[in-house]
């Protein structure tokens, strides 16, 4: 029996322990087997809840469970680092028929995602609005904004960080009815999130791009309803820049 | 230099965010602390941040829980990549594996799994951690494991393999006195027997924690390794007697699930502590 197999069993129920493991008296191991089986899927499974507690609130611990149980054997952790295990769950979600009427699941999974990612992605000291200041306006077109390494941008047809505020530490959050786009970031110790204004997502997009300020802002000012100086704003007021390439 | 283990001949427990505050306003028994390599290996965050401020204050023993030493497969490159990069930052005072696997073909398995006892795994394992120390460039300490099934292909007892490995490899030894209650009960031979022939010269570190008890479909006692509770009576006894042989040795309390309040595992580090004292 090699590895491969003892792997192969130990994520399909259905297949018999493989032979050659026993117990003290030779006797062909059973329930002995069954004790990894448990411990790889149960550890696995407490691995997702960790992760999606949010997405788990809106599916109930139970079915979450049952839930865990199919993703973790399908999509087993791709290296031993568990706190980047399970970035296929939104797609799983997008995918897994018994919650297709919950539409908005997905999204809230990749909120969640973003989350996780923006705690552990690299550190950065964010800078103050002097040195943009300091520009002259050709300088300041031409300049490049380097933003936090953990700012995430989700943007969602449904209203996400509503139905995640509800479902975590804002319980009495109303339900918009249109989507939104939620920025994700983590300036220092703490993951923080807002909604963002109508042309912000693409205004940091573009940022993150590595355009230009001036091409950002020639791109931006056609979306309807966009305020540059609210998004200039909204970047110092979130820490978000960390340097200035001019 | 290569690292040398060099944890002192004190208390320590396995490090839980939880109770950082705690540790940093009073650790007590506790003198240093053990960390999960794998959780450490993020680019950035609070976590990290965390650590590299208790290593001011704290020696750091550094165990690994994912390199799959007992795999069938070439060791991880990428993982002992970021292994290296881990230790070269934090220069723990102590670098620790497990004897099993944990990764196929198909991914990270997240549990330790077991190896049969004969030459040929013996060999391949040594190679294994002949490649961790020459990589890394430290003396690793190997852990004994807590095992639920025994492999109609071992030819040689747990014992006897754990010394093939140190004979090839010159690697130290970790003993877990917990997984030798847990796998002698399940194995059904004597945790005094085994305590009394292990290789002590080797041991860097001890390791305790707790478990639950089950049975099997026969009926025959099956405990199993859960880190979630006090350690037992039993364990504490063969600590004992493990203790008269070693000398001082550095002493670590797991506890990994159910994780309690401070107080309750710094209680568990005291009587650990008491325990060391006796025989100093």
């Amino acid at each position: 029996m090699s590895q491969i197999d003892f792997a192969k069993a130990l994520l399909d129920n259905e297949r018999p322990t493989p032979g050659g493991l026993i117990d003290p008296k030779g006797r062909p191991a059973g329930k002995r087997f069954d004790v990894y089986r448990n411990n790889v899927v149960l550890s696995l499974s407490d691995a997702l809840s960790d992760a999606y507690p949010v997405v788990q609130k809106l599916v109930g611990d139970k079915f979450f469970q049952a839930m865990a149980g199919v993703f973790v054997r399908q999509h087993p952790p791709k290296s031993p680092i568990i706190s980047q295990f399970a970035p296929e769950f939104p797609d799983f979600l997008a995918a897994f028929p018994p919650v297709a009427k919950l539409t908005y699941l997905p999204d809230v999974a990749r909120l969640e995602k973003a989350r996780t990612e923006a705690y552990h992605a690299l550190d950065a000291t964010p800078i103050d609005g002097a040195a943009l200041a300091a520009l002259t306006p050709e300088q300041m077109s031409e300049a490049k904004l380097r933003l936090h390494p953990s700012l995430y941008i989700i943007s969602s047809p449904f209203p996400v960080f509503a139905i995640w505020q509800q479902n975590s530490d804002a319980p009495e959050t109303a339900i918009p009815k249109h989507g939104q786009d939620v920025l994700i970031a983590r300036p220092s110790d703490m993951v923080e999130m807002r909604t963002l204004p109508p042309g912000a997502a693409d205004f940091l997009r573009a940022l993150n791009a590595g355009r230009t300020l001036g091409e950002t802002i020639e791109f931006c000012e056609k979306i309807p309803l966009f305020d540059l100086t609210e998004n200039i704003g909204g970047l110092f007021e979130s820490n978000l820049l960390i340097k200035i390439e001019s | 230099m290569p690292l040398i283990p060099h944890l002192p001949n004190s208390v320590g427990v396995g490090y839980k965010p939880q109770h950082l505050d705690d540790i940093l306003a009073d650790s007590g028994s506790v003198k240093w602390l053990e960390i999960h390599a794998e959780n450490y290996m993020s680019a950035g965050g609070p976590p990290i941040a965390q650590l590299k401020r208790l290593a001011e204050q704290f020696p750091i023993s550094c165990h690994g829980v994912g390199l799959s030493i007992g795999g069938e497969r070439p060791l991880d490159k990428d993982h002992l990549t970021r292994l290296k990069h881990l230790i070269n930052w934090l220069k723990p005072a102590s670098f620790s594996e497990h004897l099993a696997w944990s990764t196929h073909e198909g991914g990270f398995l997240n549990d330790l799994l077991p190896v049969p006892y004969n030459m040929e795994t013996a060999k391949r394992v040594a190679d294994h951690v002949n490649e961790v120390q020459d990589t890394l460039n430290v003396q690793m300490l190997l852990e004994n494991p807590s095992v639920y099934v025994a492999f109609a292909a071992s030819t040689m007892d747990e014992i006897t393999f754990i010394n093939e490995v140190v004979s090839r490899t010159g690697c130290g030894l970790l003993l877990d006195v917990n997984n030798v209650f847990i796998s002698g009960t399940n194995q059904e031979y004597s945790p005094e027997e085994y305590i009394a022939n292990f290789p002590v010269e080797h041991i860097g570190e001890l390791h305790l924690g707790g478990h639950i008890k089950d049975q099997d479909e026969h009926g025959a006692p099956l405990l199993i390794d859960s880190h979630n509770d006090k350690v037992v009576d039993p364990v504490w006894t063969l600590l004992d007697t493990l203790l008269k042989r070693t000398g001082p040795k550095p002493i670590l309390v797991e506890w990994d699930n159910d994780i309690p309040d401070w107080s309750i595992l710094e209680s568990e580090a005291a009587r650990a502590t008491t325990a060391l004292e006796a025989i100093s």
